[in-house]
């Protein structure tokens, strides 16, 4: 019996499962597709599914399903519906929103449950004939704007499917955490932007990680952005070229659009990693067949407004998040789209040069942002494979999840004047952090709060590039905590022992702050309330 | 950044605490990776207490921007308020909805009630030190309930005087579209059918503006007055006087409804009047009516002049015709046509002695304009091009100047067979005059 990690998009979906060694497989279906398109299609009594579903939107699209995975648990009357189809359009079926096809020969009405149901057993399937081994329970991620009622329909379909969701996880922090542990940086205190660029929508969140542990800070949602609005770009590119060399329009018939719409996404894919594509379409419309290409630069104009869009999102959500992009130091792109290089250039622009964007068109050795989010659910399946439903669901309850989270930084003033940070803002507690100091003795330990300053400096134009001499001097902006409020004063007298100094900052449960200063059985203890 | 720790100085003896940090906030966490797991086991054993202080106050990324904006402070009035007299609180301004009133959703009270909860809360308040605060988190309660129920909601908007938007102060200066866009809209959450056309903007289309004042002339309102209603006492002991209350609440509903029907047609009426678009269209359509009657008039006096010139002319020729025909007695009754001289034969049979008052570049151009006819017309479709200009020659041999422009206007822009048909007529015109004969020419008036 094995455990998977899920992610199910309107778009796409992948699997991914930890192996022995704690290293993490994307599993690929029988087609060899590891973002599998979560489309089904219905031909006489055949389904197909995946890639092979979506091939059929050119001669079947009225039975063929895509884009479902956010109509799960709403209701008919509260889904927003896209307003133009090129598949099986979405109907209300007993309150819920539904598809009408033909299969087998007959007219039948099915519900969104009863289409994720049927994707799920294909991806079980396709999951068991990669393991060679019975799949029975899932890490199953939603966007983070999921409600419960949408994740209750989501278990029940799955189980359906035969497929157990043991638990449901967000879509970004698995994103996260499989970033952090494949580079081993878990532990470190930072504050992250997941920026997730799908197909029908972009997700964003400012996360905190503090010791492991991650919080998220603000989370911002567009439906209207995505990879779909980048091959509608390209598509009317190419129709315009189509159109002017042939006088025929190959927008007239849902059968070109479609043809036209799938070369598009191959085309677009292909820029990502190199720098022209050619796109060729036997009888597009009228009978003309089309022969172009096209360069990455000026696919890159034709998209300018969406890439700009995507960009401005990002900083939205730091905004969101009460933040500065000073703030963030780094930021994960995540999802098919953010393979784009212009996406990750855009990103990188609006945050200064210290923020690091994580994307393969920037890092050769980042991972797959199409698999980032299943290989996060997949770490986590393994984590909590040994474990009951029961445990696990208390992990989950309130009391062990919403915690107290300080809101400003708490740490020591040095020699300087300087703030050396003990534990970070946003950290949740109870928590435990201390830091050891080399000193022969008699020194004051004061610990305070951080007050967050912007420290800004010019930057002296370099040698050999004179030229620019009259261009306004470059100014660099960083953020500098200060000693703020004054929490304590803790003198130590005499020899230390080993010449080391230990000073915890410990915050119990009920808030009460604990500062300890210790050298060998020397040991001075201060509490602190908050306001 | 150095790990120095400063020197002690040796002002500082004792070790104390000399300020409070930060008040935290209670957000969730995620519950993913092994560091969560451990903290989920190092922590396992929380109280009943503990358990319950979690789910309380509780910020969460999702909605923590949505819920500020109901985060509205109420006026110390309005925490104030008795309880037993809900009815008279601003339920909106309860809820902190002030924003939104009757276009708040269904989500939006929910969350709003909730964030009042979080706020209001009689145990909350107690511990700010803000004690016998639970009246206000009573009327909390009674908005929640009032606008959760589409009923009563209906009822409270009806008479939620807060949503009402004041007319402009009559004869007073003011933007029209300003003053009244928002009080129509304000108007129209009142009306059964939705939605209700909006009043524009000074260019909106005469129809559009008509159906405006139409829909609203005619508005069809749900607005009751249930809300202001007296309490019924619900003891049965006093059956007469619970009947005349009844009575009285009845009377006062359906007056009150009269005079709201009142209320509103006077506003339609006054917008109306004071709209400066229906004041255009109205002076618009005069200043129409006017230049129509202008154009019939002009019309009229110049068809007049033209049969009065026409008659004129024909008399002056007559008389021509007749003094030319007792000057040359001896004479044949007709002159050869001349052709070829075309500068000699100017004058002849012409209004001689007559100043013409035709300038001589008119005179020009009205020949040119004939001449040139002819060949603009094809030729009408003939072989007949050395006949036709034939003829053309003997008119404007034969056409006094006023002849020759009278004739050069008509058939300026004619179509070649009108241009015939104004030939033909000049031609069987100068003939009858005895101008010329019938034999003269080749083609027209055959
Ligand atoms: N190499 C690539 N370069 C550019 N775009 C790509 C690439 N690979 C996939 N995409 C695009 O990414 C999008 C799908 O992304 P993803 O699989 O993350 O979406 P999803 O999470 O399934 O769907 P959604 O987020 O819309 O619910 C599609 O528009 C696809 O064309
Ligand atoms: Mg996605």
């Amino acid at each position: 019996m094995s455990f998977i990690g899920l992610h199910f998009g309107n778009t796409s979906t992948s699997i991914a499962v930890t192996k022995g060694d704690g290293k993490v497989d994307v599993i690929a279906s029988p087609d060899g597709e590891r973002a599998i398109p979560s489309a089904l299609s219905y031909v006489g009594t055949d389904e197909y599914h995946g890639g092979q579903a979506l091939a059929q939107l050119i001669r079947n699209p009225q039975n063929t399903i895509i884009n479902f995975r956010d109509f799960a648990g709403v209701s008919f009357d509260k889904a927003v519906l896209p307003e133009i189809v090129n598949s099986a359009k979405a109907i209300n079926v007993d309150g819920k929103v539904g598809y009408e096809i033909e299969e087998d020969g007959k007219t039948t009405k099915i519900t969104v449950d009863e289409v994720i149901k049927r994707h799920f057993q294909q991806i079980k399937a396709a999951a068991e004939d990669y393991i060679g081994n019975k799949v029975e329970g899932v890490v199953l991620t939603t966007p983070t704007n999921f409600s419960d009622e949408q994740k209750k329909a989501l278990k029940s379909a799955t189980k359906e499917a035969g497929l157990n969701v043991l638990q449901f996880i967000n879509e970004p922090s698995a994103a996260l955490l499989a970033h952090l542990t494949a580079n081993n940086k878990l532990e470190e205190d930072r504050i992250y932007v997941v920026a997730d660029f799908g197909g029908v929508r972009s997700d964003a969140a400012v996360i905190t990680a503090r010791g492991g542990i991650f919080t998220i800070l603000a989370t911002e949602h567009n439906f209207e952005l995505g990879g779909d609005q980048l091959d509608a770009a390209l598509s009317e590119f190419f129709a315009k070229e189509f159109e002017k060399k042939y006088k025929a329009n190959p927008r007239k018939t849902q059968r070109s659009l479609a043809k036209l719409k799938s070369e598009c996404i191959t085309t677009k894919k292909t820029l990502s990693n190199v720098q022209s594509s050619t796109i060729s379409i036997d009888s597009l419309s009228d009978g003309f067949d089309f022969h172009s290409s096209i360069n990455r630069l000026r696919y890159e104009v034709v998209a300018r407004d969406i890439f700009s869009k995507m960009a401005a999102f990002v900083e939205e959500t730091v905004r969101k998040a009460g933040l500065e992009t000073l703030d963030i130091d780094e930021v994960l792109l995540v999802g098919g789209t953010s393979n784009t290089p212009r996406l990750a250039s855009n990103v990188q622009f609006i945050f200064p040069e210290s923020t690091v964007v994580v994307s393969p068109a920037l890092d050769s050795k980042a991972l797959d942002p199409s698999e980032l989010i299943c290989r996060g659910a997949a770490l986590q399946a393994a984590l909590i494979e040994s474990y009951d439903e029961d445990e696990i669901n208390q992990s989950l309850q309130p009391v062990v999840v919403n915690l107290e989270h300080i809101a400003k930084p708490i740490g020591l003033k040095n020699a300087d004047g300087e703030f050396i940070q003990i534990i970070s803002r946003e950290t949740a507690y109870p928590i435990k952090r201390s830091l050891t100091f080399d000193t022969p003795g008699d020194v004051l330990i004061e610990l305070y709060e951080g007050e967050r300053t912007i420290e800004e400096s010019t930057v002296e134009p370099e040698e050999g590039e004179e030229e620019y001499s009259d261009e306004e001097p470059e100014v660099l902006k960083k953020v500098v905590y200060v000693p703020g409020q004054l929490l304590a004063q803790i003198p130590f007298k005499g020899e230390t022992a080993n010449g080391k100094l230990e000073v915890i900052v410990r915050i119990t449960v009920d808030g009460l702050l604990q500062a300890t200063v210790r050298s060998g059985d020397k040991v001075e203890r201060v509490d602190v309330h908050s306001t | 950044m150095s790990l120095t720790l400063p020197a002690l100085p040796s002002s500082v003896s004792t070790a104390a605490s000399l300020g409070k940090y930060t008040a935290a906030v209670r957000k969730p966490i995620e519950p993913v990776g092994r560091h969560f797991l451990a903290l989920y086991l190092w922590g396992h054993t929380w109280s009943e207490f503990e358990k319950i202080q979690a789910e309380t106050d509780v910020k969460k990324a999702e909605d923590v921007n949505e819920d500020a904006e109901f985060d509205i402070e109420q006026s110390e009035e309005l925490i104030e308020h008795d309880p037993r007299d809900w009815k008279s609180a601003d339920l909106y301004a309860v809820l902190g909805l002030n924003n939104y009133r009757y276009k708040a959703t269904e989500d939006q009270i929910r969350r709003a009630y909730r964030v009042q909860v979080l706020k209001h809360h009689p145990d909350k308040m107690g511990e700010k030190g803000g004690l016998d605060k639970d009246g206000f988190f009573k009327i909390i309660q009674k908005a929640h309930e009032t606008l959760m129920d589409p009923v009563k909601r209906q009822q409270f908007d009806s008479v939620d005087e807060e949503a009402n938007i004041e007319p402009p102060a009559p004869k007073s200066k003011y933007d029209f579209f300003e003053a009244w866009g928002p009080l129509f809209a304000s108007e129209g959450r009142f009306s059964k059918k939705q939605p209700v056309p909006e009043l524009g903007n000074a260019d909106t289309p005469k129809e559009e503006v008509d159906a405006f004042y139409k829909f609203f002339s005619n508005l069809d309102s749900w607005r009751t007055f249930e809300f202001l209603d007296e309490d019924v006492p619900d003891d049965t002991s006093n059956r007469y006087h619970k009947r005349m209350i009844e009575k009285k609440n009845k009377a006062a509903r359906q007056k009150r409804k009269t005079e709201d029907n009142k209320r509103l047609s006077e506003l339609v009426r006054r917008a109306a009047n004071e709209d400066p678009r229906l004041k255009a269209f109205r002076d618009k359509e005069k200043e129409e009516k006017n230049k129509k009657k202008q154009e019939r008039e002009a019309e009229a006096a110049k068809a007049a002049e033209e049969v009065k010139a026409k008659r004129e002319a024909v008399e002056r020729a007559r008389a021509e015709a007749a003094k030319a025909r007792a000057k040359s007695k001896a004479k044949p009754s007709y002159q050869p046509i001349q052709t070829q001289s075309k500068g000699k034969g100017k004058g002849k049979g012409k209004g001689k002695g007559k100043k013409s008052t035709v300038s001589k570049e008119q005179r020009t151009e009205s020949k040119i304009n004939i001449r040139n006819s002819v060949k603009d017309a094809n030729y009408f479709g003939t072989e007949l091009q050395s006949e036709i200009d034939h003829d053309i020659n003997v008119f404007l041999d034969n056409f006094e100047d006023e002849k020759s422009v009278e004739v050069s206007n008509a058939i300026a822009g004619a179509t070649a067979d009108a241009v015939k048909e104004i030939f033909d007529a000049a031609a069987k015109e100068y003939i009858e005059q005895g101008f010329i004969t019938a034999d003269d020419l080749k083609f027209f008036a055959k």
